[in-house]
């Protein structure tokens, strides 16, 4: 007790220490193994070495550069769809929902009390060719009689977008409601219309949720493969589903550590631009 | 038009919300489906049996039983380490805060591919062999942060006077943990176990890269996808739901029914 009371100033770090060491441990350290494993060439029967191996970058992106592309493009079709989506919605529950406010987030985050994959099955059933939604759609002509949803880019990115939606709409929600009504009010009581008290006021002020928002649900949306394996097929397939299958089923791992560090590198460089051009350095969250 | 708008705002949020809810009713409504295949893909008839046999597909209960075990073991670990670190953030000044709120955050904005596959190229490089507490390990890293989170808004408001009281009346450090400052923090704490818990539950994308031949509830259901989901998964997945939906509903309504500015 005395030795504590003498070094005082140690109290801080000792509490510290046993969370910050298990990150250390199992987030930082495992980066070093994914960089080194990336240089290594080898096979499973071989063995594997560390051999300044260069080449598994240029062989995994020109090999590929295609599935990279498709992920960033679904990710980034599926946040705006998740922001279009939530916006209004998050705008509902702020300025609408009254004393059921903490019941409506419920509803928003209730998803996620369906496991993930099992609520992507779901969307697998409701997608499918027997289903009411292609039967509905057929039938007002939106889709050919042969025509399907299962198995298309739009069921991939539907998926995405549904499946990371409540990371968009809860930041756009927290921004939302801690404007001052009456800075809108003032707008309007100084002759700006709705549409214009809303463009000039209550969207900058949200601004923070916006950038929060879409960071959280691309980022995860970049790296999914669930979504592509369950509602599409490999014409779908994401940078994930290579990754995945290289590490697991084909014991690839100088490739995959490459394209696992790549994804990791192009998410930083998409950030730090995105960064600068909405000019904002305040997270929200 | 003020009318008009507040109805297409309202309309919109209903069909909005429908959007969100309808997997989840699908989810429900199959676990009452009597397939006739080994796809449960169409509606075909009501029956009651996979509710009354829930564990019956071989292999689904282990699983079931491994993901509790790994999220009651990873949840309590990350639990004392994460609430630890959120008292050293909000209670004393020290160096290196920036680094370490940089810590807690980077483990939330990471794609979990890339932390799957950077474990599993530690545990590859090192000689671990993947199973059960590699699963742990890896569930421990990511539920810290969000222990780290909840705990920390909990303590925002927290009133150290308190603390220095029972000091002033000669109770040491530890007694003054145990018996003040611990009660008056536990919602926090508790709800950042349950959160790690959820999160470890579901968990399947760093699982799946750091299971070995370990099978949790979600990598029985990714395994079950290729040849058939069985209804049982339905089940386990509405009672998940049913839980966790309950629990949090008994939670926001006691915070509704409270008076405002007493949290």
């Amino acid at each position: 007790m005395g030795w504590l009371h003498r070094h005082r100033g140690l109290v801080p770090y000792l509490l510290l220490a046993p969370g910050l060491a298990w990150l250390a441990l199992f987030f930082v350290v495992p980066t070093y193994y994914l960089a080194n494993t990336s240089l290594q060439t080898g096979s499973l029967d071989a063995g594997y070495a560390f051999t300044w191996a260069w080449d598994n970058y240029a062989d995994a992106i020109s090999t590929y550069h295609e599935q990279f592309v498709r992920s960033l493009q679904y990710a980034g079709i599926a946040t705006v769809a998740a922001f279009l989506v939530s916006y209004p919605l998050a705008y509902f529950i702020a300025f609408r929902g009254g004393r059921w406010k903490g019941v409506l987030l419920l509803l928003i985050i209730a998803p996620f009390f369906v496991t993930y994959l099992i609520r992507t099955l779901a969307w697998q059933t409701i997608l499918s060719d027997s289903g009411f939604v292609v039967n509905a759609l057929q039938t007002v002509g939106l889709l050919g009689d042969g025509d399907r949803l299962l198995a298309t880019s739009t069921a991939v990115i539907a998926g995405i977008t549904y499946n990371f939606l409540p990371f968009m709409a809860l930041p756009l929600y927290v921004s939302l409601e801690q404007i001052d009504g009456r800075l809108i009010e003032a707008a309007e009581d100084l002759y700006a219309s709705k549409v214009k008290a809303f463009l000039r006021v209550t969207l900058p002020l949200s601004l923070p949720g916006v950038f929060a928002g879409t960071l959280l649900t691309f980022i995860p949306a970049a790296g999914d493969f669930i979504n592509a394996e369950l509602l599409g097929t490999p014409r779908q397939s994401m940078i994930g589903n290579v990754i995945q299958s290289k590490f697991l089923v084909l014991t690839d791992y100088g490739q995959a550590a490459a394209l696992s560090f790549t994804l990791m590198a192009a998410i930083l460089v998409l950030i730090a631009i995105y960064t600068k051009v909405l000019g904002t350095e305040r997270m929200g969250v | 038009m003020t009318f008009a708008r507040r109805h297409v705002l309202t309309a919109y949020a209903l069909l909005a919300f429908g959007y969100l809810m309808l997997p989840i009713a699908v989810v429900i409504a199959f676990s009452f489906n009597d397939p006739l295949g080994r796809f449960n893909f169409t509606w075909q008839g009501f029956t009651l049996q996979h509710w009354e046999n829930p564990f019956g597909p071989p292999g689904l209960r282990d699983a079931i039983v491994a993901s509790l075990q790994i999220a009651a073991l990873a949840s309590l670990v990350a639990t004392i380490l994460g609430t630890l670190v959120a008292l050293a953030l909000v209670r004393y000044g020290f160096r290196g805060r920036g680094l370490t709120n940089l810590l807690i955050f980077m483990p939330m904005t990471t794609p979990e591919i890339v932390m799957g596959a950077s474990l599993l190229a530690l545990f590859l490089n090192v000689g671990v062999a993947t199973g059960f507490w590699t699963i742990f390990i890896a569930h421990v890293m990511f539920d810290i942060s969000f222990v780290v989170v909840t705990v920390k808004a909990r303590l925002a408001g927290f009133d150290r006077h308190l603390e220095e009281a029972a000091m002033d009346l000669g109770a040491n450090p530890f007694t003054t943990f145990a018996r003040v400052t611990l009660p008056l923090i536990a919602p926090g704490v508790a709800a950042g176990a349950l959160l790690a818990f959820a999160l470890s539950v579901d968990d399947f994308v760093i699982t799946l890269f750091n299971a070995g031949s370990t099978i949790t509830f979600p990598l029985y259901v990714w395994g079950a996808a290729r040849v058939g989901v069985p209804p049982q998964v339905n089940v386990i997945g509405t009672m998940i739901f049913l839980v966790a939906a309950g629990l949090m509903l008994a939670s926001v309504l006691v915070q509704t029914r409270r008076p405002k500015g007493t949290s």
